[in-house]
């Protein structure tokens, strides 16, 4: 289905610092969004960043529609993210959006939402849906540097159960994402997998799921220059050729990448 | 007001952002004789002032263009204009006589950057009597108006000017893209996968002004100038330098609605400076 794509300027309600890398900005539209869904992401203007010069994507974090806000989940990367952590409340930024696909519904109770740093961020948004529209209630696993960097285990708890595990067993179980005991122990109880992280996680877990032939869908970060499918830079290589990760995707069934 | 190739799709994904009647035409992504995928994943990296790309041309080829993308463009409110592109000479000859059929495209834009797999991989477009060659080879099977893309990695971009109008070119549209490349220091390699890529954006923009400039003085026919065009101050330059035309590639990605702007800002500009229409503003650069 085709919803018309914005160009819009919306407002910072809220700029929160989380930890040293990461910070979340609360904007408020102008007018009632369009339909959102889980998965899709925004595409921000960066302004007075001189070596910023093309938008920045980040996936949608968390939608309140009642108070026509978004979050977004920002982590501090160079030039272009550390001005957006500077926005004062009140102040614009110009977003393109809502861009990709989106997360499919699961046919399935026995859901699974995987994520790693910050591709934890569209794992939100995702489990708020699945509560709210499906009544679905998730299980989540959460990977994270260290301790410091574990933030709204109490926001993702509101619509699943949470696990966490960290690099170095500062909190939760230790090591990386497929070293839980969920993952190792565990997940032939589970249906259907998402999962948003760096891609040698996701790469990891397709290989699991697959193994135990369990369907599941990934959300790729690939670099991008438009977001909106006419540069073709973003693309992944699949089975039917190479596709736009902003169009196509984010949001891949393992089954359909060239992953082995 | 026009939109470059491969900035802008084939129209259609712009719909959303710009009534395309407000432009004068869209230059849609390069056509090429046979399905090509593209170049292998990363394709892009930022500069400053710009970004590196290294798509390779990836399309459906030329048969599936005529079957199902012409059908869905030709009844938009501008002019379409397809980019050729190809490897041999008779790749380009094939795919312009094919778009030569269609009744709704009113001009190809011939994209001699590509290189020449017979010839070692060197562009048609940085040797004179190639760029004649492939230009002729196409103007035969070609009737309605034919542009001719320069590449500015040459020396002198009025020879090349020269040959493309000797071997029948009505109109010269430049600048492509500069060769550069982009390196990660960290992970010491290349950040595109085929090392080098194009260069686009504002960063391009004073060789593009060069180029039209030089390329006016050396040919007759008119020109449409691209190069980091960003803003109607931009277009305006680009006008005095000798450009009868524009095009505006790379800021479309970051404003959408760029294209419209910058036509209201040109007009706005007539306004200021009390002009009837750009015409009195082609070529009337002062240089005494």
């Amino acid at each position: 289905m085709d919803v018309r794509k914005l160009v819009q300027d919306l407002h910072v309600v809220k700029n929160i610092r989380l930890n040293d890398r990461h910070f979340l900005l609360e904007l408020v539209a102008p007018e009632t969004f369009p339909m959102l869904l889980p998965g899709q992401f925004v595409q921000a203007l960066v302004k007075d960043s001189p070596s910023t010069f093309l938008r920045r994507p980040f996936s949608i974090h968390s939608v309140d529609y009642v108070n026509n806000t978004l979050r977004l989940l920002i982590q501090l990367k160079g030039a272009g993210t550390h001005h957006l952590s500077l926005l004062r409340e009140g102040e614009p930024l110009n977003l393109i959006y809502p861009l990709g696909n989106s997360f499919s519904f699961p046919q399935t109770n026995d859901v699974l939402l995987i994520g790693g740093g910050c591709g934890v961020a569209p794992l939100l948004f995702l489990s708020q849906f699945l509560r709210q529209q499906h009544q679905i209630h998730p299980t989540m696993l959460l990977g994270f540097k260290t301790k410091e960097e574990v933030t709204e285990i109490e926001e993702y708890s509101r619509f699943g159960n949470v696990h966490v595990i960290t690099d170095d067993g500062t909190e939760g179980e230790k090591g990386l994402v497929v070293d839980h005991s969920l993952i190792r122990d565990g997940i032939n109880q589970f249906k259907k997998i998402y999962a948003c992280g760096p891609e040698p996680m996701l790469r990891a877990i397709a290989k699991i799921a697959g193994i135990h032939h369990i369907d599941c869908e990934v959300s790729l970060e690939n670099t991008m220059a438009c977001g909106f499918g006419v540069c073709l830079c973003c693309v992944t290589a699949t089975q039917t050729g190479n596709e736009r990760v902003c169009v196509e995707g984010p949001v891949f069934n393992t089954r359909k990448l060239k992953w082995n | 007001m026009t939109t470059a190739s491969g900035t802008f799709g084939y129209g259609d994904e712009f719909r959303d952002f710009i009534d395309l009647g407000q432009l004068g035409g869209v230059f849609v992504k390069a056509v090429t004789g046979k399905n090509r995928d593209g170049n292998a994943y990363p394709r892009m990296s930022e500069t400053p002032s710009g970004m590196l790309n290294s798509v390779g041309l990836q399309n459906r080829g030329v048969d599936y263009f005529c079957r199902e993308i012409y059908p869905k463009i030709k009844d938009f409110n501008t002019n379409v204009i397809v980019n050729v592109s190809g490897s041999t000479l008779e790749e380009y000859v094939e795919v312009a006589g094919r778009i030569n059929e269609l009744a709704k495209i009113p001009a190809i834009e011939l994209n001699i950057s590509c290189p020449n797999v017979k010839l070692g991989g060197m562009a048609f477009g940085t040797v004179p009597s190639m760029a004649a060659d492939v230009t002729s080879a196409v103007r035969k099977v070609y009737k309605k108006v034919l542009m001719v893309k320069l590449s500015p990695n040459v020396t002198s971009i009025a020879e090349i000017a020269k040959a493309v109008v000797d071997g029948g070119a009505d109109v010269i549209t430049l600048i492509n893209t500069l060769l550069g490349m982009a390196i990660d220091a960290e992970q010491r390699r290349p950040v595109l996968s085929t090392i080098t890529g194009g260069l686009s954006g504002p960063a391009i923009k004073p060789v593009a002004l060069r180029m039209v400039w030089q390329v006016h003085k050396a040919v007759p026919v008119p020109i449409i100038g691209l190069g980091g065009i960003m803003n109607a101050t931009d277009a305006i330059e680009f006008f005095l330098a000798g450009a009868t035309a524009i095009q505006v590639g790379t800021a479309n990605f970051i404003d959408p609605q760029v294209s419209v702007k910058i036509v209201a800002g040109i007009e706005e500009y007539l306004v200021r400076h009390h002009l009837d229409s750009v015409n009195s503003l082609i070529g009337a650069l002062r240089t005494d």
